[in-house]
């Protein structure tokens, strides 16, 4: 046997990027994961049970999931940190964010990361290493940059992640906070989601620039461009720029070229965008549809495996989803608290039996 | 970090009130910075040339040598991208103070303070234990960007806390209270009171803080309660002098030192023995604080008062650079003298 030549069976090509087979199938999850929470979170707000907006990174999944994937992921507080922006759900499952958290966060309720006071993927734990956005868009760039910092003032070989859209590009404080890091030689990666739309404004309305990669040499900043519904080019691009972080190098920014399939939030009717265009990344250009291929295709995983995984998922979120329902509300009072240190704040004092001015 | 920076000889310009002598209010805030910057080295600063430079007041001489590039920060010119620098930073544990070069300048950040550091407690985002400060106020010919007084911007902002000393012993004790605090604070430093010589005095030669949150009684009284803050506090009490000799009037000073939170018991507790209120302020009279400070007397003491409350503020404008144009602009010591003397006379 030992002699014979090569037969026809080729064997699988080496898995890129020094990946092992456990991680490709590690991603594959979180991917599926991610649309999976999302499909079944589109489901429960048809059901007016997710309280607010619901935002879809439909057909972004496969680049938020792969860049994370390239950071130090610990739960001890001791990791790499992310920021992620609305459309990074897959990030944030990546790098600890709990499908049980979400769907907790998107109900309002008492038990939820954010105890009711904030909405959607807008949470934060340190241990776990991601800080969550808040809606004027391009402001964690800044504080990720402090984040950095720190990792540098105190020597830690950390490295942070920041997302940002192709719509915040345009912010000052996406320009101060790059800028601030790049003369810093901060350890972070700065990744231009270009999904082609800021709510209904098209990328030709967002800049003169050829190109957001563009943008990194006005920075002295490295840069790099990777397609976005490959997850691997994005996991290599992450990864080179997380290790170039890692070991001094300062700051990468990446553009990561992806399409939006759904609307702003799920009230949008999108009636700006082309259907056929959507149509044709949806059936040609799905990151998810293009992952599956490769793994199955360079004989990486089987179609039942992934099966097996798809079933697991399904099982988790109902379970997920079943545990988060019995969660109740929080309770009015909540309101009043964590403003600042100390106690909370004074209620109304026309609520009170009697009314009392002197309470207010 | 923080071993390089003990070995070298601390410098005599911080060393005033280790050697017995007086200190400007300057000089006692650039102590206290100094004191926190040795005690605890999670303790940094950064600001607009704050390093090689100094600052553009020299608030930070020195401290570039002593403590290093990593914990003096010189920034890029970038309200936004500093502060919001020093929020993350101390989410990871660190207690940033940030200096604006010219508290004007505060505005750049205004998004950056109100929507995220002032609401990162509140979201579950955990503290953000920071220091914002800067020079402040008027009466210095520096026209509409060197003069301004922004605290109302803030007043109103739930989740900040804001801090305007009057002398030397109250900003460093108040600096040092603000760079413990868990919450972040705005740090105003009316840059009249800098260097005045009037205001130096000799601090007590021990580790002090002022707490936040508590006004002080300036000067004592009974015929009428003037709450005021800043650099006002001295010309209420020129005022208070000229009223005592010439019309025999007992005038009470409440310094509020701290504006947010707002000292409420201090001042119901004067308007209840002295039964009249007049509240100074240096910033424009439309949403300034003297409206929240009346409303709150209205809600807690109405019955006390004898006469309508009454507001000296600056003139609702820009400030104005010419001397003729802001002498007439900005509250002076004329104005509190005839504004009392009417309120006294109801």
């Amino acid at each position: 046997m030992a002699n014979r030549t090569p037969t026809k069976r080729t064997a699988a090509p080496a898995i890129p990027h020094g990946l092992s087979r456990e991680e490709l199938l590690e991603l594959y999850r979180l991917v599926r994961l991610t649309r999976s929470l999302e499909e079944k979170l589109e489901i429960l707000f048809k059901q007016s049970k997710v309280i607010g907006g619901l935002f879809r990174s439909l057909g972004q999944e496969g680049e938020s999931v792969a860049s994370a994937f390239a950071l130090r992921r610990r739960d001890d507080g001791t990791g790499d940190m992310l920021s992620p922006l609305i459309r990074n759900l897959g990030s944030m499952i990546t790098i600890g964010a709990t499908p049980g958290e979400v769907v907790r966060q998107y109900m309002a309720k008492a038990d939820s990361p954010a105890r009711g006071k904030e909405l959607n993927i807008h949470f934060t734990d340190y241990q776990r290493g991601f800080i969550g956005q808040i809606s004027p868009l391009g402001d964690l760039v800044p504080v990720m940059a402090g984040v950095t910092l720190t990792f540098k003032q105190r020597g830690e070989d950390r490295v942070g992640m920041v997302y940002i859209g192709d719509g915040a590009t345009s912010t000052g404080a996406f320009h101060e906070g790059i800028n601030f890091a790049a003369v810093q030689k901060c350890p972070l990666v700065v990744i231009v989601e270009n999904n082609g739309w800021a709510y209904s404004t098209p990328t030709r309305m967002q800049t003169a620039a050829k190109s957001f990669a563009d943008k990194a040499a006005g920075y002295g900043a490295a840069a790099d461009r990777v397609d976005g519904n490959d997850m691997l080019a994005v996991y290599g691009a992450a990864k080179t720029a997380v290790d170039r972080a890692r070991s001094g190098g300062g700051v990468t920014l990446i553009q990561v070229d992806t399409y939006r399939r759904r609307g702003h939030a799920q009230h949008d009717s999108q009636s700006y965008m082309d259907p056929a265009e959507i149509d044709r990344w949806a059936t040609g250009n799905d990151p998810i549809d293009r992952y599956v291929a490769a793994l199955t295709g360079n004989g990486w995983a089987k179609a039942d495996e992934l099966a097996a995984i798809d079933a697991r998922i399904d099982r988790e979120l109902d379970e997920a989803i079943a545990d988060a329902e019995k969660s109740p509300l929080p309770d009015e009072q909540e309101a009043r608290t964590d403003v600042v240190s100390g106690g909370p704040v004074p209620g109304h004092w026309y609520r009170m039996d009697p009314p009392d001015p002197r309470m207010a | 970090m923080a071993n390089a920076t003990l070995s070298k000889q601390k410098p005599d310009h911080v060393r005033l009130t280790e050697q017995g002598k007086p200190v400007t209010l300057l000089e006692a805030i650039r102590e206290g910075l100094w004191e926190e910057m040795e005690r605890d080295p999670s303790v940094f600063l950064m600001g607009e040339d704050i390093g090689v430079y100094g600052g553009a007041f020299k608030m930070t001489e020195g401290m570039l040598d002593a403590f290093g590039g990593l914990r003096v920060v010189d920034t890029p010119i970038s309200e936004i991208g500093f502060t919001g620098a020093a929020a993350g930073a101390a989410h990871m544990g660190m207690r940033p103070v940030v200096e604006m070069q010219f508290i004007d300048f505060i505005a750049c950040a205004y998004d950056m303070i109100t929507n995220y550091v002032a609401t990162s407690r509140y979201r579950g985002s955990g503290p953000v234990p920071m220091v914002i400060r800067g020079p402040s106020g008027g009466y210095v010919r520096g026209g509409p960007f060197h003069s301004q007084n922004p605290e109302a911007a803030f007043f109103h902002t739930p989740g900040l806390k804001i801090v305007y000393p009057a002398t030397a012993y109250d900003a460093k004790g108040l600096i040092k209270a603000a760079i413990r605090d868990d919450d972040p604070v705005l740090f105003f430093e009316h840059k009249w009171l800098y260097r005045r010589p009037q205001l130096r005095e000799v601090l007590p030669n021990e580790d002090y803080i002022v707490p936040i949150g508590k006004a002080r009684t300036h000067r004592e009284g009974k015929d009428l309660t003037i709450v005021t803050y800043a650099a006002m506090v001295h010309k209420c009490a020129e005022a208070a002098e000229v009223l005592e000799k010439e019309d025999g009037l007992s005038v009470e000073i409440i310094d509020l030192r701290t504006l947010l939170p707002l000292d409420e018991d201090a001042i119901v507790e004067s308007v209840k023995k002295t039964n009249r209120l007049l509240i100074v302020h240096e910033d424009t009279r439309t949403g300034g604080i003297a409206g929240e400070i009346a409303m709150r007397v209205s809600e807690k003491a109405f019955e006390w008062l004898d006469a309508p409350i009454q507001r000296v503020t600056a003139i609702d404008a820009p400030i104005p650079y010419s001397p003729p144009l802001e002498d007439y602009f900005l509250p002076q010591t004329d104005d509190v003298v005839k504004a009392a003397r009417w309120l006294a006379k109801y």
